[in-house]
């Protein structure tokens, strides 16, 4: 809501600055969001009255005015606005007035013509978008005068962001009430008097959804000159407001809308046929809207049509076929109360936003009507003429909001604020705030007045009374509580583990957005069925994500345009799939390398990474378990990831994630320039550990023994580790891999693998014998199973 | 006997000469080896007077002891040259950069998470979780904000179907709460919101902190005990002001929302607070009867209060950064900056 200051202070006039005004205002939850001078740089322009206009002796579309500014030495001025008349008032900007920063008007020559300033449009001054020609001025304004204090532009515009609650301040009425409230001003309502009818007719009013319009009121008034000008200050206060002048019927509900917060609407009565309903739209029904856009209505839009269609949707927008035109003589003038619950959400549906639903929505006195009725009469019959005929009222008393009484407890004030203003101070509040109390014992009956449809429960009434009493003169208390010891469990891993293993691998953090582009994603995980958006920001960002990669690689994308080459990120979230309709949402941690192993260095240079770094990193977050054997990783094909150099992450038979190098296709589609390697686990796969429980240390010494086997290329070396660790038995301490080997002196096929043995018993020292026997044991098994061979 | 002190000069000459170990090792053979030049004295003795014997025995001992603690004395010396000399060939520079892994970090949003909840963790409160696809009951309805209600409008809901949405904010969490628990309850809900938003200053999605505290004596008093303490705590500021706005949500009344005193320009106004002096970063109050009573809690047992923080917004201020946008393109050069 953006009002006139100055209008507000006709209403309410507290003796404090714009400032001290604006701060009550937002201090008591009526956030002022800007404040702003009504005009600026205006200060230099006058009232000029044009004495006499000549045709400029060498361009047709000139003409040299004798300019009078109210003293005895007439300003020559060359204008080419086609509207300039003897006679006619306009604003003048003298030489040396700026109209903008860049604009500052200078004595000139237009084709040899001397000119002494300039007569301005409404555009020019900023005050409105009328472009036609000058902005005429009424015919008694001073000449001389200046255009400021004429238009009262010494003004401040207030635009204050209210909250869905107070649709009771979306009129300056409300505002003013608010203030005076604060400020313990008394407010000067305006005085709002029948106008008797001065001719008799009426039209028929059929309400037939009573509960959707619990109240209408309509008047017909003949006879008005629609051509008639708005007044300046109307205008004026409009503009502030932030609407254009529309014509004087429009302009004038308008105003009453902003004056008292009552959306109003006016009909052309020639274009109506015969009576009007307010009922529900019939299926398929249609109707031509004010902005011209064609609609069909759903059966859930109450609208208000004649006998033959629909004319406009109630409480939202008026149709262009039944609206005020240039050659309207006879309006009807409707002014109703529809229930915030049938309006909320109209707009919306059409894809619009009017002020008429924006209130509406949120609520409107439903013991408005009546006045705004007379107040939107008076000024048409003031400003444009005409007759009125009798206001006619069709009010279902029952469907309208009922004030109910509401308990206030001094205890719950204490209860919820942690204090209470006493109940002198309580009384005070509330009464200002219009309500009716009566005192039992130490509570409340409190009743509100039909503009506060907000407070309906004693909260609401605590809360108002911590709003008026101050929130910052409530007491901050620390809330004293029990000593519990939370509980604490050792062995679950959190997130944060997982994130910070990850770091301290030289991994960095990425958060990338939970939707990504469908195409992408169909590349990457085609397997997974997505989840869509209904109504997506953008067709790049239109389902949900089903794995990490998506925006991970995207992130390593961005980073390699940007001459970054050695990458490492991480991500955990959530991703999202439908699993036979069902939507299911998985904890994943998620990581990328690409570039080189090591960061450059000055002594060794580093190779590209490839799959064993990237496990590594893996294996240290499966470490968190405490029991990565659970985990195996076994060779398999994702469609993101290269075939040869993949695999599924298993605990058991469990698929709970997958490694791998980026598909080279798919690198090349995503404009990687360089090889990837991503993986992803389920965080839940690794987020229960295991305590550490402790195992004797053998004081006797360990003896390592080194075997080489060579087996056949497409054996897991996996499969021969655990060949190795069911032979070797309990003296096998750690069995390690220390070199692979293929080439000059191993067949074709098969590959050498180098293991160390280290073996350890607990209660002696091991002899040579028991050592060969070990050994042995280990090299007929790996015969036997994978016809392994000794190297030689 | 002055061929002996001439000797014991020699003697201590050629020790002192000898510029290392070897040639050290020469200079003790030639006086005090087995045919040494001073044990061939000794073997002489012989040929001296009886009388003279002793004395000239004595003194040929103690010209070798001489010799002895000499040759021990250069020895020393000479081993520690030697170390000196080879301790010296391995120096290196010692300015190089080290070798090994990089170092990541943590983005900028967990930093904050990380922190608020390191805030409220020590107070009793538990860390909650929630889904990020919801419904709209957990998301809307028993959060006080029926269908169609203005509020609902204000939050540019992402839609999967009529009834199903990205969480908007993380309070459905407070709302998954109480369905389970009955109070006391503390707990904060961490997480990602999503909202159909896209400018210089909304990102379609972002993060939040909610909090909810109920029990049985809780007061709006105690709300602005907590969030003035946990304010000054995250921002390191025991004076920093904060005020409270009263404001509007559907889910708490009173509601309120808190302003900080900017902390870029300590209040005296700046681009980021719009010249104000003020910074709002947070919105709270005490939970609504209608939520209670959605949730089978007792409204005259218990009360309670809710906040809920942006996290990005929490993460600018306090770290300075000037564009929202940021946190979601994943440059290595913003990244880094917070390690």
């Amino acid at each position: 809501m953006k009002f006139s200051e100055k209008w507000l202070r006709e209403w309410v006039d507290p003796p404090v600055s714009t400032e001290e005004l604006v701060e009550q205002l937002t201090m008591a939850g009526l956030e002022v969001d800007s404040v702003e001078p009504a005009a600026a740089g205006l200060e230099a322009l006058l009232v000029g009255e044009v004495l006499s206009v000549d045709k400029h002796p060498d361009a047709d579309k000139l003409r040299v005015c004798q300019v009078s500014i109210g003293d005895d030495n007439p300003l020559q001025i060359v204008c080419g606005a086609p509207n300039v008349e003897a006679g006619g008032k306009y604003p003048l900007a003298p030489v040396g007035a700026r109209l903008s920063p860049d604009i500052r008007i200078k004595k000139s020559k237009l084709r040899g013509v001397e000119s002494h300033g300039m007569l301005c449009s409404a555009t020019e001054l900023g005050l409105g978008d009328d472009q036609s020609g000058l902005m005429n001025l009424p015919a008694d304004a001073p000449a001389g005068q200046s255009i400021q204090a004429l238009l009262g532009l010494d003004d401040t515009v207030i635009e204050i962001d209210l909250t869905p609650n107070r649709g009771d301040c979306l009129g300056i009425e409300g505002i003013a009430r608010e203030v005076g409230t604060l400020l313990r001003t008394p407010v000067n309502a305006i005085e709002i008097n029948p106008v008797g009818h001065s001719v008799d007719d009426i039209l028929d009013i059929d309400v037939q959804a009573p509960q959707a319009c619990p109240q209408y009121l309509g008047r017909v008034i003949r006879g008005i000159d629609v051509s008639a000008a708005t007044p300046l200050w109307m205008q004026e206060r409009l503009r502030r407001s932030g609407l254009r002048s529309l014509g004087i019927v429009v302009d004038i509900t308008n105003y009453v809308m902003l004056e008292l917060g009552q959306p109003m609407h006016a009909f052309d009565l020639a274009r109506l046929a015969s009576g009007i309903q307010v009922r529900f739209a019939r299926e398929g029904e249609q109707l031509t809207l004010l902005d011209e856009r064609e609609i069909t209505l759903d059966t859930e839009t109450l609208v208000i049509a004649d006998h033959e269609k629909a004319l406009a949707i109630a409480g939202v927008m008026g149709g262009i076929d039944s609206g005020i035109q240039d050659d309207t003589r006879d309006v009807f003038l409707e002014c109703a109360f529809f229930p915030p619950q049938i309006i909320a959400g109209r707009a919306r549906t059409y894809g619009m936003h009017t002020d008429s639903a924006y209130r509406f929505e949120r609520g409107v006195d439903p013991d408005l009507q009546l006045r705004a009725v007379e107040r939107a009469t008076t000024l048409l019959l003031e400003n444009a003429g005409g007759q009125a005929g009798p206001v006619t009222a069709v009010s279902h008393v029952e469907h309208l909001p009922q004030s109910v009484p509401i308990t206030l407890r001094s205890g719950r004030i204490q209860k919820v604020l942690g204090m209470s203003p006493g109940a002198e101070e309580v009384t005070d509040i509330l009464t200002r705030l219009g309500m009716s109390l009566e005192a039992q014992g130490d509570d409340w009956q409190v009743r509100s007045p039909t503009y506060r449809f907000d407070i309906e429960l004693e909260a609401d009434l605590i809360e108002e009374i911590g709003r008026v009493y101050g929130y910052n003169r409530l007491p901050s208390v620390i809330l004293q509580g029990a000593l519990d010891v939370q509980p604490l469990v050792e062995s679950e891993n959190s997130i944060d583990d997982v994130c910070n293993a990850l770091a301290s691998r030289g991994y960095q953090e990425a958060v990338t957005y939970s939707f990504v582009d469908p195409a992408q994603q169909a590349r990457i995980n085609p397997a997974m069925t997505p989840v869509p958006l209904a109504n997506p920001i953008s067709s790049e960002m239109a389902e949900m994500r089903t794995s990490l990669w998506t925006g991970l690689l995207n992130a390593v994308q961005y980073n390699l345009n940007r001459q970054k080459t050695r990458l490492r990120f991480f991500e955990h979230g959530l991703r999202f799939y439908s699993d036979g309709g069902a939507i299911r949402q998985d904890t994943m941690v998620a990581g990328v390398v690409t570039g080189t192993r090591w960061p450059e260095h000055w002594d060794s240079k580093a190779g590209p990474v490839d799959f064993y770094d990237l496990k590594s990193d893996v294996d240290a977050l499966l470490a968190l378990t405490g029991d990565a054997g659970a985990f195996a990783f076994v060779a398999a094909g994702h469609p993101a990831l290269h075939p040869g150099q993949s695999a599924r992450i298993q605990r058991g038979e469990d698929l709970v994630g997958w490694i791998g190098r980026v598909h080279p296709q798919l690198a090349s589609q995503l404009d990687l320039s360089a090889d990837s390697f991503v993986f992803e686990l389920e965080f839940a796969a690794i987020q229960a550990g295991r305590l550490a429980a402790f195992r004797s240390i053998s004081r006797f010494p360990s003896i390592r023994r080194d075997l080489a086997v060579v087996v056949d290329e497409t054996l897991g070396v996996a499969e021969l580790q655990a060949g190795i660790e069911a032979a070797a038995g309990e003296l096998l301490q750690e069995l390690l891999i220390f070199d692979v080997y293929r080439g000059k002196g191993i067949e074709t096929g098969r590959k050498s693998i180098a293991f160390g043995l280290i073996l350890q018993d607990y209660s002696r020292t091991l002899t040579e014998k028991d050592i060969e026997a070990v050994v042995a044991q280990v090299t007929d098994q790996l015969g036997e199973k994978f016809g392994a061979t000794l190297r030689d | 006997m002055s061929s002996l002190d001439e000797l014991e000069q020699q003697a201590l000459q050629a020790v002192a000469d000898s510029a290392d170990a070897a040639a050290l090792d020469e200079v003790r053979v030639r006086y005090l080896g087995k045919k040494g030049l001073l044990t061939q004295q000794l073997k002489q003795l012989g040929a001296l007077p009886a009388e003279e014997r002793p004395a000239a025995g004595q003194e040929i001992n103690r010209i070798k002891q001489q010799v002895q603690a000499a040759i021990e004395s250069r020895g020393e010396t000479l081993q520690k040259a030697a170390l000196d000399a080879q301790l010296a060939s391995e120096t290196i520079d010692v300015t190089l950069p080290g070798r090994g892994q990089s170092q990541g970090g943590l983005h900028p949003v967990t930093l904050t998470l990380r922190r608020i909840e390191e805030l409220f963790r020590p107070l009793g409160f538990t860390v909650e979780e929630g889904p990020e696809i919801e419904d709209d009951h957990h998301n809307f309805g028993a959060l006080n904000i029926p269908d169609h209600h203005p509020a609902r409008a204000m939050h540019d809901t992402f839609y999967f179907d009529a009834h199903t949405l990205l969480r908007t904010h993380t309070s459905p969490v407070q709302v998954r709460v109480m369905e389970e628990r009955q109070p006391p309850l503390r707990i904060i809900a961490p997480g990602r919101v999503y909202r159909c938003d896209s400018d210089l200053t909304h990102t379609p999605m972002f993060h939040q902190v909610e909090g909810l505290l109920v029990d049985e004596h809780v007061s709006f008093a105690n709300l602005k005990g907590l969030i003035d303490e946990f304010l000054r705590a995250f921002f390191e500021r025991d004076d920093l002001a904060v005020r409270f706005r009263p404001s509007y949500f559907p889910f708490t009344e009173p509601s309120a929302e808190v302003d900080i005193q900017c902390v870029m320009c300590s209040g005296d106004g700046c681009r980021v607070c719009s010249q104000s002096g003020w910074l709002e970063v947070l919105g709270c109050g005490m939970v609504h009867p209608k939520v209670f009573e959605q949730v089978d809690i007792d409204n005259e047992r218990y009360t309670g209060f809710a906040f809920g923080m942006g996290v990005e917004r929490l993460a600018m201020l306090r770290y300075g950064v000037n564009d929202l946008r940021l946190f979601f393109e994943n440059d290595l050069a913003f990244l880094e900056q917070f390690n």
